[in-house]
């Protein structure tokens, strides 16, 4: 018969119990962008439509665009965008089998976290033109 | 000794029934938007304006358009993949979760559709 455990075993990590941590945080962030990044495709798809009903309507979309809110709806689809995509990479690295030590794996969350920040600000540094 | 009948196991699709097939999907859709949002992102830093002739100039260009709607096409496919998955782990209720896979699927087409049809629009004039 085996021997009792010393302490208790984990149990299954429900949210209300689970030790917070940068693993899970950014595995949660991740899918959080990708629902952002959805309703941005949403709105890519209007700038579209908008630019091929000409002049008038694509001006009416870049006002909406250069509104406060419009405004603070790019920033963060921009940040999602690229958060999104540092991560995501740093998940097809998992897949392929590099990158699991425990070390490593805290290493490549703050990269991307710092990494997606840094990119983000140097994005809106670039745009030289904001609508208006 | 296996609990699984033969033809599952030759099958190889497990219990959700389509075995490995959405997680490659999602995979190789991902790694082909790699190129393709970075190719977008970088295009619109270069342009010197953003105003509708600088823009509709721009997505005039036949790589530009072509790279659009591939754009277009698998962002459109790799999200429906992502969402799909959210819904499938939060709605639990059957009835709710067809309907929100049905509005999602429905959704996702007509914005891809739509977009897809804009730029050739822009690109074909």
């Amino acid at each position: 018969m085996p021997s009792p455990p010393a302490r208790p075993r984990p149990t299954s990590p429900h949210l209300q119990i689970y030790r917070w941590q940068i693993g899970n945080s950014l595995s949660i962030v991740h899918r959080l962008t990708g629902i952002g990044l959805a309703v941005g495709l949403v709105a890519l798809s209007y700038w579209l439509v908008s630019l091929a009903g000409g002049e008038r309507s694509y001006a009416a979309a870049a006002r909406v665009f250069a509104s406060p809110v419009g405004l603070a709806a790019l920033m963060g689809w921009t940040f999602a965008f690229l958060y999104h995509l540092l991560n995501g990479i740093r998940h097809l690295f998992w897949d392929i089998g590099i990158g699991f030590e425990r070390t490593q794996r805290h290493a490549s969350g703050w990269l991307v976290v710092v990494g997606a920040a840094g990119l983000t600000l140097l994005v809106w540094a670039l745009i030289r033109h904001v609508p208006s | 000794m296996s609990l699984r009948s033969p033809l599952g196991r030759v099958l190889g699709t497990g219990s959700a029934k389509d075995g490995t097939g959405h997680w490659w999907a999602q995979r190789v859709s991902a790694v082909a938007l790699i190129p393709l949002t970075l190719w977008f992102l970088f295009s619109l830093l270069m342009l010197p304006d953003l105003d509708y002739a600088t823009v509709r100039t721009w997505l005039s260009l036949p790589v530009s358009g072509f790279l659009a709607v591939l754009l277009l096409w698998v962002l459109s496919y790799h999200s429906y993949l992502g969402t799909t998955v959210v819904v499938e782990d939060y709605v639990h209720s059957a009835g709710i979760k067809l309907l929100w896979l049905l509005l999602l699927r429905f959704l996702y087409v007509l914005v891809c559709g739509a977009g897809i049809f804009a730029v050739l629009r822009v690109a074909l004039r």
